[in-house]
């Protein structure tokens, strides 16, 4: 169903339109169905053969490339990594969605914000720093993908502070390439995919980090399993 | 709000109508020596970034042929994707609607932001806006535009036009944008930081708290999309900055205007664009940011979400059977880099939001043969097909230039808004000046031309049959150079007697 809002946009310039399409395609034959035109996909799923440990190496290589601060550590020692890169911004008020585990700042002595549709915008720029999980990361392109999963939260947590931490779980979450990591996202959830720090090359072309999104992006890479902390 | 105009007098009207034909424009250009030596550095930068970029992959050559064929897919049954994608939007609770042109896409435009009593929008950059013009109607209706891309910032507090695709403010250097930035943000909200120096930092910084203050506080943004899936009715925001996901994700309510061609059939396609286009555009493995939605989402993103489909010249560009392929273009922006002819002559002679080389072919197509302007574009080139090797969705950008070249002057059969038309040939002499015009300005610029020929040596062998018939039909009845086979320059050397090169632009023009 089309809006129709009077003669405007509506069902008359849809038709109109539609059948300027018709009319412009009158040599693609009747009987061709979309898919009968050919699309041949014989590029690469993944670039190179890699072991998953040289996924985690080429993953931590190019976000760094792009600017992003990478640390790697267990599930035990992740509570004190974030505690201290908290404290070593001088990080007061924290932001976290409403599913992340409980013990992952249990060390830090910070305020504790948490994601809720009471949040202004306004309140989220009184933040220091957001702390999210994720849903997956692709090594080939150093990126993190967020689905706005109960450990993630609403998009604009991960966007307003200046200071995201981002925890990618080495064991389930790292995928190698572009088309594997599609293969696995719903389409069906708002996804923000995140390569390094905002940043800018207007400028003569110089890329400079840090515009609208958090200017500083730091990702955790977490051996074992901590979901259940 | 009370005012209906910009502060300044307003960026939002400044407008294309009436610029020069290329040759004029560009010599115009070119005499601007700040002008060029910015082009120059950037587009190098960016040249050689690029190539290192998709050297990465092995499979860039598959990648790309993938990348036009699903296009190609999506454009003969362009039809069926729309329905789908209109289905499955309004499934997720968006609002589709469908404008014929320019005009009714701002009307459309105008009256959603009417019905939210909101007076400021927030913008993010979106060629097939300044297309239409949005930005004049809604000023008009007294609704005010604030662009949020930094360089689309500095073109608008600069009231100016852009001049590249990805890089709207490449005419302009540091020190200029620190002066625009002291001078004007005052008077679009809040000031530039005392002492602001020219350091990119700086002014990116400087840029970060002019915004802020209008994401945080206005309720409308106003967005296109880089791709749009039908079988899923999911948008595609593809940048750098995090304005987009600004407007994307604070704003009540988001209206999208997005041209008809940026369908893609599927979710899976999505894998072949996201590999082709950051490696074009910024040439980048990935930009920071990319931003999917369908829909809209309880409690997460705006409320209402509207999505203005485009047609405004694309379906008659589709009837065009040789021309159709230039809407298969996902707007990377690699052929303005590699272009001598833009490099030298810069976005703005192309008379449109649209520059270099793709803008040669989809500006007279978009508006049809309509004045000078247009029908000069298609001479905007010296056929060196550096465009063709570096376009990833492989537009042969120098075939459809010809094409045109051959309606310009034989006239023939073309679609006017939906309408079969014939045209009538240029006037034989009117045709013939401008080319001879923007001869005479690439001539002025050998260096320009050499490295267009070196390029073209080396392709015409992927491509022997660049130039068929239309090609030879121009030079037979016109006595004029059969190109590629005989370079421009030659051809002028041999027929002009002298070494090309050596004639003042004042001679040629
Ligand atoms: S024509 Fe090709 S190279 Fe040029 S902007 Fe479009 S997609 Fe990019």
């Amino acid at each position: 169903m089309s809006a129709a809002s009077g003669d405007v946009g509506g069902d008359a310039s849809r038709e109109r339109i539609l059948g300027r399409i018709r009319r412009a395609l009158a040599d693609v034959p009747r009987y061709e169905r979309p898919r009968d035109h050919p699309v041949v996909r014989d590029y690469l799923r993944a670039h190179g053969e890699r072991t998953p440990a040289e996924s985690v190496d080429l993953l931590a290589e190019n976000l760094a490339d792009y600017r992003a601060v990478v640390h790697r550590t267990d599930t035990a020692g992740l509570p004190p990594l974030l505690g201290r890169l908290l404290a070593s911004r001088g990080a007061r008020r924290v932001v976290v969605p409403t599913g992340l585990p409980g013990g992952w700042l249990a060390g830090a002595r910070v305020d504790l914000v948490t994601d809720s549709v009471a949040l202004t915008p306004r309140e989220l720029d009184g933040a220091d720093s957001v702390v999210t999980g994720c849903a997956l990361a692709i090594a080939e392109t150093g990126t993190v993908v967020l689905d706005s999963g109960p450990d993630q939260g609403r998009r604009r947590i991960s966007l307003v502070p200046d200071h995201h931490l981002c925890v990618v779980r080495i064991a389930d979450q790292i995928v190698d390439s572009v088309p594997q990591a599609l293969e696995r996202l719903a389409p069906g959830r708002p996804l923000t995919w995140i390569s390094g720090p905002s940043a800018t090359s207007d400028i003569e072309l110089d890329r400079v980090e840090g515009v609208h999104g958090p200017r500083t992006l730091e990702v955790i890479l977490v051996d074992g399993d901590p979901r259940s902390m | 709000m009370s005012g209906a105009v910009s502060p300044t007098g307003g960026s939002a009207h400044a407008t294309y109508l009436g610029m020069p034909a290329f040759p004029r424009a560009a010599a115009v250009s070119t005499r601007d020596s700040g002008l060029r030596a910015n082009l120059r550095r950037a587009t190098h930068t960016i040249r050689a970034k690029r190539a290192a970029a998709v050297a990465e992959l092995d499979d860039w050559e598959r990648l790309r042929a993938a990348g036009a064929a699903i296009k190609d897919r999506t454009l003969r049954h362009l039809d069926h994707y729309l329905v789908r994608l209109e289905e499955n939007v309004t499934r997720a609770g968006g609002t589709v609607h469908w404008a014929a042109d320019a005009a009714e896409a701002n009307r459309i435009v105008t009256e959603l932001v009417r019905a939210t009593g909101e007076r400021e929008v927030v913008k993010v950059k979106s060629m097939v806006t300044q297309e239409i013009g949005l930005n004049a109607a809604l000023s008009e209706a007294g609704i005010r535009a604030y662009e949020t891309d930094l360089a689309e910032l500095i073109v608008q507090l600069g009231d100016d036009l852009p001049s590249h695709i990805l890089v709207p403010a490449i005419h302009r250097n540091r020190g200029e944008i620190r002066d625009i930035f002291r001078d004007r943000m005052a008077q679009w909200g809040r000031p530039a930081p005392e002492g602001l120096t020219d350091r990119p930092a700086d002014l990116a910084e400087a840029a970060r708290l002019h915004l802020r203050e209008k994401f945080l506080s206005i309720n409308v943004a106003i967005s296109g999309a880089n791709f749009m899936v039908a079988e899923t009715g999911t948008l595609v925001v593809v940048e750098s900055e995090g304005n987009g996901r600004m407007c994307l994700t604070l704003p009540e309510t988001l209206i999208s205007v997005v041209g008809i061609e940026k369908t893609v059939p599927t979710w899976q396609d999505l894998e072949v664009f996201l590999q082709l286009l950051p490696r074009s555009s910024t040439a980048e493995r990935m930009n920071p940011y990319t931003s999917m939605w369908t829909g809209t989402t309880a409690e997460d993103g705006p409320r209402a979400f509207h999505l203005v489909l485009l047609d405004n010249g694309r379906t008659d560009t589709l009837a065009d059977r040789t021309g159709r392929q230039a809407l298969r273009c996902i707007r990377c922006s690699a052929c303005l880099n590699v272009c001598p002819v833009y490099e030298r002559a810069g976005g703005h002679a192309y008379g449109s939001p649209y520059p270099g080389p793709i803008g040669a072919i989809l500006t007279p197509q978009l508006r049809g043969l309509t004045s000078a302007l247009e029908e000069s574009l298609p001479f905007a080139s010296s056929l060196c097909g550096a465009c063709y090797e570096v376009c990833p969705v492989a537009i042969d950008i120098p075939e459809v230039l010809v094409h045109l070249r051959e309606r310009v002057v034989e006239g023939g059969e073309v679609t006017v808004r939906g309408t079969r038309t014939v045209i009538k040939p240029a006037k034989r002499h009117a045709a013939e000046r401008a080319l001879m015009r923007t001869a005479g300005w690439v001539l002025d610029h050998p260096a320009a031309l050499r490295h267009g020929q070196r390029l073209a040596a080396r392709t015409r062998r992927f491509h022997p049959r660049r130039l068929p018939g239309p090609g030879r039909a121009w030079t037979d009845t016109r006595e004029l150079p059969r190109m590629p086979a005989e370079s421009f320059r030659d051809w002028w050397a041999r027929t002009r007697g002298g070494p090309a090169g050596t004639r003042s632009r004042e001679q040629a023009s």
